[in-house]
C-alpha cells in the first residue's frame, strides 16, 4: 500500500512537473510516442535514457490509434478511433490543435513533402486531406462504389511524387491520389484486386504497394513505376487445403519486413509468418509461430523478426532468425502485446503490454528485458524516425 | 442432412440452456477478465466506446430489437464471410451469455465510459 501511494505521488510529481507549459531546447530524434488506448492519452518517451517525458491528454478514443511525424520530426499527428485528429508538440509537450474530422476512422499519412496530412476513414468512408499546418480541410475524397455505397478505406499511406495511395475493405479497390494540385486530387482507381484487403503497406523505395487480403488468401501488389501494368496477385492460395483458424484480430502490415532479399509478411487464418523472395514474388518459406501473427517486425540491421499475437496468443513475442528461418526465441512480456517499435538503430527495441500497463524495453541483443515503464493501457509505440521513412 | 439438422438443433438448444441457466454466471475474477477482454478485444473492431469500426457498433440503441439467441450465437459462431471470428472455441456458453447482457444492458458502455 505504502509503495502504491509513494508511485502514485511520483506519478503525480512527474504529470505536473517538466515541461508544464514550457518549452524544452533539445532534437526530437530520440524522441516517440506510445498511445495510452484506453484514457485518450499520449507518453513522450525518449530512447537515450529510455525515460517518459510527459503526458499528453485529451486525444479521446484512443482504441485504434496511429500517429506520423512531422519532417521537422517537431509534431506528432495521432489518428483516433472517433474521427480525431490531433497535432502534438513534442518540445512543448502540449496538444496544439485538435479536430474531429469524421464519425470513425483508422490511419493516415503524410505526404511526402510534408504539406499534407491525409486520414482513412471508416464513417464515412473516405479519405479526408488536411494542411498539416493548420488542419484545414483542403481536399475530400469519398470512397464511393457500385449504387453509390462508400467503402470503409484501410492501407492508407504516402507514397513518391505527392501521392496518396489506399484500399477500400467493402470495394475491394485500390485508388491512387495525386495530391500534386491538393484541392483537386487526381484518382487512379483500380478495380476488383480481391476481397476484403485489411491493411497494406509500401517498399521503403516507394515503389511498391502491397494490399494484404482478408477474404481470401494472397496479396495485391501494384508497382507504382509502372500503374499501367494494374495490379497483380501474389502468394495466391497461400492457404490451399489448410483449414482456416479464428482470426481474432486483423494483422498489420506496417514498413517492410525485408532482410536478405526476402520479405516476411503475416499469414491470415494460419499461425505462420509467410517468407516472399522479392526477385520472383514467390512464396519461398513458411515459418510456423506460436499464434496468428499481428505485426511482423525486422530489426534495423534485418538479421531478426519480432513477431507478436492475436488473442488469446497475445502475452509473448517470437524472434525468426532470417537467415535459418527458424524461430530462435520466445519472450514473455504478459498479456496483451500489442506494438513492438525498434529504436532507430536497432539495439533495442519497446513493446507496448497493455494488460500489464506497462512499456518494456529489450536489448535485441541479449533479447533481455533493460527497462519497465508505467503506461495506462499502451498500444502503438511511435518513434520519430518515422519521419523520414516513405510509407510510415 | 439429418445429421446437421441435428447439431443445429442441439446447438440452439444448447443455447437456450445457456441462457435460461442464470446459476452459471461467471465468477467476479471472471468477470473482470471478460469486461477487459470486451472493451480491449472486442473493442479492436467494434470500438473502446463500442460506436463500431471495422465491425459494427454494438450499444444498446444499435443491438434494440435483435434477438438474444441471435446475440448469443453471432457470437459463438462468429458470422462466416466477415471478420467476426467463433468464439465458441475460447469462451464458455455461460460467459458469452454473460456478454450479451453486458451489451444489451448497456452495463458494458457503462464500463467504457468511466
Amino acid at each position: 500500500m505504502k509503495r502504491l501511494s509513494n508511485l502514485f505521488a511520483l506519478l503525480l510529481l512527474w504529470t505536473s512537473g517538466t515541461f508544464a507549459g514550457e518549452c524544452s531546447l533539445r532534437g526530437t530524434g530520440d524522441l516517440g510516442v506510445v498511445i495510452e488506448r484506453a484514457s485518450g492519452s499520449v507518453q513522450i518517451i525518449e530512447t537515450s535514457g529510455n525515460t517518459a517525458i510527459a503526458r499528453v491528454t485529451g486525444l479521446g478514443d484512443l482504441s485504434h490509434a496511429s500517429v506520423v511525424y512531422s519532417r521537422d520530426e517537431r509534431y506528432a499527428y495521432v489518428f483516433g478511433r472517433d474521427g480525431g485528429l490531433s497535432k502534438i508538440d513534442l518540445l512543448c509537450a502540449r496538444l496544439v490543435k485538435r479536430i474531429i474530422q469524421s464519425g470513425n476512422s483508422i490511419g493516415g499519412a503524410i505526404s511526402q513533402d510534408g504539406s499534407l496530412v491525409a486520414v482513412s476513414n471508416y464513417t464515412p468512408g473516405g479519405v479526408k486531406v488536411f494542411d498539416a499546418d493548420s488542419l484545414e480541410l483542403v481536399a475530400d475524397i469519398p470512397a464511393t462504389w457500385g449504387n453509390g455505397r462508400r467503402s470503409k478505406v484501410i492501407g492508407l499511406v504516402d507514397a513518391p511524387g505527392e501521392r496518396f495511395v489506399f484500399s477500400l475493405w467493402d470495394a475491394g479497390e485500390i485508388w491512387i491520389a495525386d495530391m500534386k494540385d491538393p484541392k483537386a486530387p487526381k484518382i487512379t482507381r483500380f478495380r476488383q484486386i480481391g476481397r476484403n484487403p485489411y491493411d497494406a503497406l509500401i517498399t521503403p523505395d516507394g515503389r511498391y504497394y502491397i494490399a494484404g487480403l482478408f477474404g481470401e488468401d494472397g496479396m495485391a501488389l501494384l508497382d507504382l513505376w509502372h500503374p499501367e501494368r494494374g495490379v497483380r496477385r501474389i502468394l495466391d492460395h497461400y492457404g490451399r487445403g489448410e483449414k482456416k483458424l479464428p482470426v481474432y484480430k486483423m494483422p498489420h502490415l506496417e514498413g517492410w519486413t525485408v532482410a536478405g532479399g526476402r520479405a516476411f509478411v503475416p499469414a491470415v487464418g494460419l499461425h505462420a509468418v509467410l517468407v516472399i523472395d522479392l526477385a520472383t514474388w514467390q512464396e519461398v518459406g513458411r515459418i510456423p509461430v506460436y499464434g496468428q501473427p499481428v505485426f511482423v517486425e525486422a530489426r534495423p540491421d534485418g538479421r531478426e523478426v519480432w513477431v507478436n499475437f492475436a488473442f488469446p496468443n497475445n502475452e509473448k513475442v517470437q524472434v525468426i532468425d532470417t537467415e535459418s528461418l527458424k524461430v530462435v526465441d520466445t519472450l514473455e512480456p504478459g498479456k496483451g502485446v500489442l506494438h513492438m517499435e525498434f529504436e532507430p538503430r536497432g539495439e533495442e527495441v519497446w513493446i507496448s503490454v497493455r494488460d500489464r500497463d506497462r512499456v518494456q524495453v529489450y536489448d535485441t541483443a541479449s533479447h533481455r528485458l533493460v527497462r519497465e515503464l508505467p503506461a495506462q493501457k499502451p498500444s502503438g509505440i511511435f518513434m520519430t524516425w518515422r519521419a523520414h521513412e516513405t510509407g510510415l | 442432412m439429418w445429421r446437421r439438422t441435428f447439431l443445429l438443433a442441439a446447438s440452439l438448444a444448447l443455447a437456450g440452456l445457456a441462457l435460461a441457466r442464470d446459476a452459471e454466471v461467471p465468477d467476479s475474477a471472471r468477470q473482470v477478465e471478460l469486461r477487459n477482454m470486451l472493451l480491449q478485444d472486442c473493442g479492436s473492431c467494434h470500438g473502446l466506446t463500442l460506436k463500431g469500426g471495422l465491425g459494427p457498433a454494438l450499444r444498446p440503441e444499435n443491438l434494440a430489437g435483435k434477438p438474444r439467441e441471435f446475440l448469443f450465437e453471432t457470437i459463438r459462431l462468429g458470422r462466416p464471410g466477415t471478420a467476426m471470428p467463433p468464439w465458441g472455441p475460447i469462451l464458455k456458453d455461460a460467459e458469452i451469455a454473460w456478454l450479451v447482457d453486458q451489451l444489451v444492458s448497456g452495463k458494458a458502455l457503462q464500463e467504457a465510459q468511466r
